[in-house]
């Protein structure tokens, strides 16, 4: 009680950056002794966490989380999922309710710099889209002049839509709605010419038409929305985990590993790939973790494109492309620096 | 004499007339409520025509066109509701994230609940068998279903109350709330009745800073404020401070709602309470209390109904509640629109719950009325 009364005057004269400093370098030591990661993800966002039939989490930003439970613990599935909304988010991780903040957050400067917080890395490169009916006969957003459209109150989506028509000289009219539901639906019902959102969203939001091919998504994109896992500050050793973490997965992919031919890569001679699966080397060791980190990670969570394909790509209902999220081999921007 | 005799009228009664065809039957059940003025006609029409142009098309959306047997979305064809939708997905409206092997644990918490409390409803059953199941149903009954939902006893496996969710988590919270916020708040509201001055103090400040702030600001204190105050490593249950602040902030509502019922029984009851020289504690257990509930049940069952709905609010915490399963389910891409499906089924099951309390009260108010109902 009287740790809770001194907690109490502590916190209120201090608040959220001092805790963080608390955490320092315990992160890896806690997580191994309750033997299972708390990762924090949304309450709902098709393709980066949702919960199925039987209320399993799947999802890209939930496979980030589970790749870091194969490193550190050796099995993806020892991961706890907090849902938590874009208001309470930041809070839950700096006051360590949740190891992981995996929950589709773009990394900005403010947020970096001021919430006591560090950006891991990116699983996801996003950035705000349109989507318009076939029939309007538009192909590029330059064409958007004059147009109603359709946006989420109170999202970044807002301010971005304001600054790209200002600067384009362009003239709109804003639709607003509460949710994106019903976003959807107004767009549907002809309320509006465009729809906008993230990308990622547009995508899933189409499969809600009903005639979803009836719509197309623009190719403009006019902001720039990095996602990724956010730890807290002050945690080198975590921090540095849960970034080559992903790391490895996109060295993986680059390298030709993949879920199904780990097994046989063990008796590979590639150096790269030696290293990267712990044959070769003590890169393991470095980060705190086993031998086999990467390995188990590739072999229960797969390789960057696998976990890409399997939850938002062109076999699933969204379809999204990589573009992007492409390896820089493939002409896309995710470049993992070398395990070496 | 003999013809006079036989001329003399005998007084036959005729079976009177049947009323006018226009008075009885359907037609003039029709004429007398449906068609007596022209306002009247005018009115019947027109809700005659909302019905006719309203209720076909439901009825063909929610049963003639609708799809009810499949396993995915290539079952609905998208002209009526998609049924399949909810019963692929009524494993997680009901028992949330609450793992598979055992849900046998939530069904026997269900079935518990339903044996204590369904029996209210039939007179029939022996009013002593009735109150046993009432005593239990408030005070066995919870911590029960505390070890059966929770487990980490008698070898059930612990289950954490991050797993749990939809209705199951809605009934949770809703019945810890009705079973703490009803005393509680007949406490509160007898303190503030209070003639000690302390006493009197800290149940005003408690009820008014309770009511004074907004439930949502209390589940947001709870879930975003309190953790940044707690030590390191301290981390209490995301749940149990959603409980408790549901059970405070509606204890403050329930005392003034006794506090009226205690307002409204004559001062006469108090002084005879006295002049048989009952103290305090008899006076009221004895006599006024169960003379105030009974005045104020539609008041205490309305703050009931208002909590139940008002326990969807945890969504904005993060926690699952029927509600949020329903709107995280109808986000997923591989269904088609099912939102309107979802939204249904989610107002389905609230209204069966407020409709039960709502009978049940006016039940209990047959029951305990006493003529002195104006």
């Amino acid at each position: 009680m009287m740790r809770f009364a001194a907690a109490l005057v502590a916190g209120a004269a201090t608040v959220a950056l001092s805790t963080s400093a608390a955490f320092a370098a315990e992160t890896l030591d806690a997580v191994k002794e309750r033997g299972e990661v708390v990762c924090g993800v949304s309450t709902g966002l098709p393709g980066f966490s949702n919960p199925d039939e039987s209320g399993q989490w799947s999802g890209i930003d939930v496979d980030v989380c589970r790749a870091v439970g194969a490193a550190v613990l050796g099995d993806a599935d020892k991961v706890k999922f907090v849902p938590l909304t874009a208001k309470e988010r930041f809070t839950a991780l700096q006051s360590g309710e949740i190891d992981i903040l995996s929950r589709n957050t773009t990394w900005t400067l403010t947020r970096d710099s001021s919430l006591g917080l560090n950006f891991a890395g990116v699983n996801y490169y996003d950035g705000q889209g349109f989507l318009v009916k076939k029939d309007l006969g538009v192909s590029s957003a330059t064409e958007l002049d004059g147009a109603s459209v359709c946006i989420q109150a109170g999202t970044t989506t807002e301010l971005n839509l304001a600054d790209y028509f200002r600067f384009k000289g362009m003239e709109y009219s804003p639709v607003v709605f509460d949710t994106s539901d019903q976003t959807v639906q107004g767009f549907s019902a002809g309320r509006c010419d465009v729809l906008t959102s993230d990308q990622s969203q547009l995508y899933a939001l189409r499969t809600k038409l009903d005639d979803p091919d009836s719509a197309m998504v623009l190719p403009e994109v006019i902001s720039k929305e990095p996602l990724g896992p956010v730890v807290r500050q002050g945690d080198d050793q975590w921090f540095n985990i849960v970034k080559w973490t992903l790391f490895a997965q996109l060295n993986a992919e680059e390298l030709g590993v993949t879920m199904d031919n780990v097994e046989d890569m063990k008796s590979s001679d590639n150096p790269s790939i030696k290293r990267l699966i712990g044959t070769d080397g003590d890169m393991g060791e470095k980060l705190g973790l086993a031998a086999d980190w990467a390995a188990n990670v590739v072999a229960q969570v797969g390789n960057y494109g696998e976990m890409f394909e399997r939850n938002v790509g062109m076999d699933t209902p969204l379809q999204i492309a990589r573009g992007l999220n492409a390896l820089w081999t493939a002409g896309g921007i995710q470049y993992a620096p070398p395990i070496r | 004499m003999s013809s006079r005799d036989s001329e003399s009228q005998v007084f036959t009664p005729r079976p009177a007339l049947p009323p006018p065809p226009r008075t009885v039957g359907l037609a003039g059940w029709a004429r007398q409520n449906l068609f007596s003025s022209i306002p009247n006609t005018l009115l019947t029409l027109l809700s005659a025509y909302l019905v006719w142009v309203l209720v076909p098309p439901v009825i063909d959306w929610a049963i003639l066109s609708a799809n009810f047997f499949g396993d995915s979305n290539d079952a609905c064809t998208g002209e009526g509701a998609c049924w399949v939708f909810i019963g692929q997905r009524l494993n997680f409206f009901i028992y949330g994230f609450y793992p598979d092997p055992e849900r046998w644990r939530v069904n026997t918490v269900f079935i518990l609940l339903a044996l204590a409390l369904v029996p209210q409803f039939f007179p029939m059953v022996p009013a002593k068998v009735r109150t046993w199941l009432g005593v239990f149903a408030l005070t066995l009954y919870p911590v029960l279903a505390a070890v059966l939902l929770m487990g980490g006893l008698f070898g059930l496996p612990f289950i954490e109350t991050s797993k749990w969710g939809g209705l199951m988590l809605t009934l949770v919270l809703s019945y810890v709330g009705i079973v703490v916020s009803l005393p509680v708040g007949t406490l509160l509201a007898l303190g503030r009745r209070s003639g000690m001055p302390i006493i009197r103090t800290i149940c005003v400040l408690f009820i008014e800073l309770w009511r004074g702030v907004p439930l949502i600001s209390v589940l947001f204190m709870a879930s975003v404020m309190l953790p940044l105050f707690l030590p390191d490593g301290v981390n209490f249950d995301k749940l149990l401070r959603a409980l408790i602040g549901i059970s405070m902030f509606w204890s403050a509502y329930m005392a003034e709602v006794v506090r009226g019922g205690l307002q409204g029984i004559p001062k006469g009851q108090y002084e005879a309470a006295a002049a048989l020289g009952l103290g305090y504690w008899k006076a009221t257990l004895l006599v006024t209390l169960p003379q105030a509930l009974k005045l104020v049940i539609p008041g205490i069952v309305n703050t009931f109904i208002a909590l139940f709905k008002d326990t969807t609010l945890v969504l904005i915490i993060g926690l699952f509640d029927i509600l949020g399963a329903v709107q995280s389910a109808i986000v997923d891409p591989a269904w088609g629109h099912v939102a309107i499906e979802g939204y249904v089924f989610a107002a389905l099951c609230f209204w069966v719950f407020c409709f039960g309390m709502s009978q049940y009260s006016q039940g209990l108010e047959r029951k305990l009325h006493t003529g002195h109902k104006r």
